[in-house]
């Protein structure tokens, strides 16, 4: 989890602040006082009951918004100079491909926009459905695909341009179970494979614990941390592991973590509290 | 593929047949002119097989040339003129659209005009856009009559696609903005990449009553001008020798409603090709 000396970390946010429609009858406070670290190669969840302001820090890293207050720092640049340099890939909770492309194209619409040549273009594209595995598929239309298909499309689609970073909004919330989990372990192979520190935003208890490094537990009104979970339970996980005690355990720890949240026991500062 | 257009021929000649029983059935049973109903005699609704037997015959006595042949060099002349209203009045209603996604107060100000520009009776334009010719002349080259005719059915035209294309380029989903946000793409790309093939299921409807509406923009004008040889000028002409010959009127009329048909039938026919890769339902 220690970054080599030198490279700069995934993610520094420093003391964010988010205010949306200052000043008027709207105003809501989303975020307050936002610390948080995500070292390279680090996956990092963030979980909280609806309104915690999970999905905006994520936007707020993806410099989609502007912080109120604050800096946000992407493998050592500001957040804006990152999204122009395609530091980081996306993926939402709904696939999003362009029914309009094929399933290769829709790979290599990120190369499109850095002006990758076609032939280079399609060469990632076929390396990157061999990494989701799904080679056979390159020509399909989206609407032939499963759901949990498409969205392995929109990992590979994410990941084309070989980002240091993935931003991932419960990508596999509208998934069922079976194929929650099974993408779930496609996504801890594919990531073993290219090295990829994640910021994942989940509602699912077990789906943060078994992914993640660290589960950050963030409450509501207004959206601050208030309890961050180490996991690490180890690099080889595989189903077995969600039979596993230590899972169960790190369950109920994120869960007691949660608990504090619902019945608004006061938790010292908004601060990551390690 | 096939199927379904063998399906939708056979179903579309079935309904000109009840059209038609309808019609004679009406003829047959309808109350006895005075009354308040359209008077059903021979010269106000002549029978069927008399509006077909008069497609047969010359448009005057002393032609050889078959009624039918002649209106369809005038659907031909008058399709020209459309089909130049059509395009013009796209690019028109294209550019609209953009200008007004792009910037919020374009909109505002634009849309208003827009709508009420549908307001103003064409036939009321017409002489003022007519007079165009003779009076208007950029750089030596004079403005033509017949621009004046594709001027004034694109005045119709523009109307569905720029409302259509707003409406469209609108419909992107705000994941897949977002998703062009985050790979800081321009907002001009992210038209061409997102917004305008997210549009094109909005765009269909909107150029199907574009097309049919430029015809009927193109006979008003010719109307209102006394342009000589299109199909508006037959309505005219065939309807001033009704009383003699009422069955006639008719023949301009199916060569109004095959011009129309042919136009429409261009976009479903582009529609096809654009479209082919897409889900099959949806906005038809």
């Amino acid at each position: 989890m220690s970054a080599e000396p030198g490279t700069p970390n995934s993610v520094v946010v420093d003391r964010v602040s988010k205010v949306f429609n200052p000043g008027t009858s709207g105003e809501v406070e989303a975020l307050t006082d936002i610390e948080l670290t995500v070292t390279k190669g680090e996956f990092v969840s963030l979980i909280g009951p609806s309104g915690c302001g999970k999905s905006t820090l994520l936007r707020l890293i993806g410099n989609l918004i502007e912080p109120t207050a604050g800096t946000v720092l992407v493998n050592g640049k500001s957040a804006a100079q990152a999204r122009l340099d395609q530091e980081y890939g996306m993926a939402f909770q709904q696939a999003g491909l362009f029914e309009w492309r094929t399933v290769a194209r829709n790979i290599e619409l990120p190369l499109e926009l850095k002006g990758w040549d076609k032939a280079r273009r399609r060469e990632r594209a076929g390396q990157m459905l061999d990494l989701v595995q799904l080679s056979d598929f390159a020509r399909h239309m989206p609407w032939q695909l499963s759901g949990g298909m498409q969205q392995r499309v929109a990992i590979a689609r994410a990941l084309a341009a070989d980002p240091p970073l993935l931003l991932m909004d419960e990508p596999f919330g509208a998934l069922d179970e079976m194929t929650r989990e099974h993408m779930q372990a496609e996504l801890l192979r594919i990531r073993s494979i290219t090295g990829t520190s994640v910021v994942f935003v989940t509602h699912s208890i077990p789906e943060a614990v078994y992914l993640s490094d660290r589960v950050v537990v963030m409450s509501p009104r207004p959206g601050r941390i208030t309890d961050v979970v180490d996991v690490a339970l180890g690099a080889r996980r595989s189903e077995d592991t969600r039979e596993d005690a230590t899972f169960f355990a790190k369950i109920t720890e994120v869960r007691e973590a949660l608990r504090r949240v619902e019945g608004h026991v006061p938790v010292r500062g908004g601060v990551d509290d390690r | 593929m096939i199927r379904r257009a063998l399906r939708r021929t056979v179903l579309f000649a079935i309904a000109l047949v009840l059209v038609a029983c309808v019609w004679e059935l009406w003829k047959l049973i309808a109350p006895a002119p005075g009354a308040l109903v359209p008077r059903t005699d021979d010269r106000s609704m002549p029978h069927v097989w008399d509006i077909v037997r008069r497609l047969g015959d010359p448009e005057r006595r002393g032609l050889d040339e078959p009624i039918w042949r002649t209106v369809l060099g005038y659907a031909w002349n008058t399709g020209k003129l459309a089909l130049g209203g059509f395009a013009l009045g796209g690019v028109v209603g294209i550019f609209l659209a953009v200008v007004m996604a792009r910037w919020r107060v374009a909109e505002r100000a634009l849309l208003p005009w827009v709508i009420m520009s549908q307001t103003v009776p064409l036939i009321a334009l017409a002489p003022q856009v007519i007079s165009w010719s003779g009076r208007l002349s950029i750089g030596g080259w004079e403005w033509p009559r017949w621009l004046s005719v594709c001027v004034l059915a694109a005045f119709l035209a523009f109307f569905p696609i720029a409302v259509g294309t707003l409406r469209g380029l609108k419909s992107a989903p705000s994941a897949a903005l977002e998703l062009m946000d985050s790979y800081a793409a321009s907002w001009w790309r992210t038209l061409v990449k997102l917004r305008f093939p997210a549009a094109v299921p909005y765009m269909v409807p909107a150029f199907k009553l574009a097309a049919t509406l430029s015809v009927v923009g193109v006979i008003v004008a010719e109307i209102s001008i006394g342009q000589s040889n299109g199909i508006g000028r037959a309505v005219i002409s065939y309807l001033q020798t009704g009383s003699g010959d009422p069955a006639k009127i008719y023949a301009a009329v199916f060569g109004a409603a095959l011009l129309g048909m042919a136009l429409y039938g261009l976009v479903v026919l582009a529609d096809t090709v654009v479209t082919r890769n897409r889900p099959k339902e949806g906005i038809t």
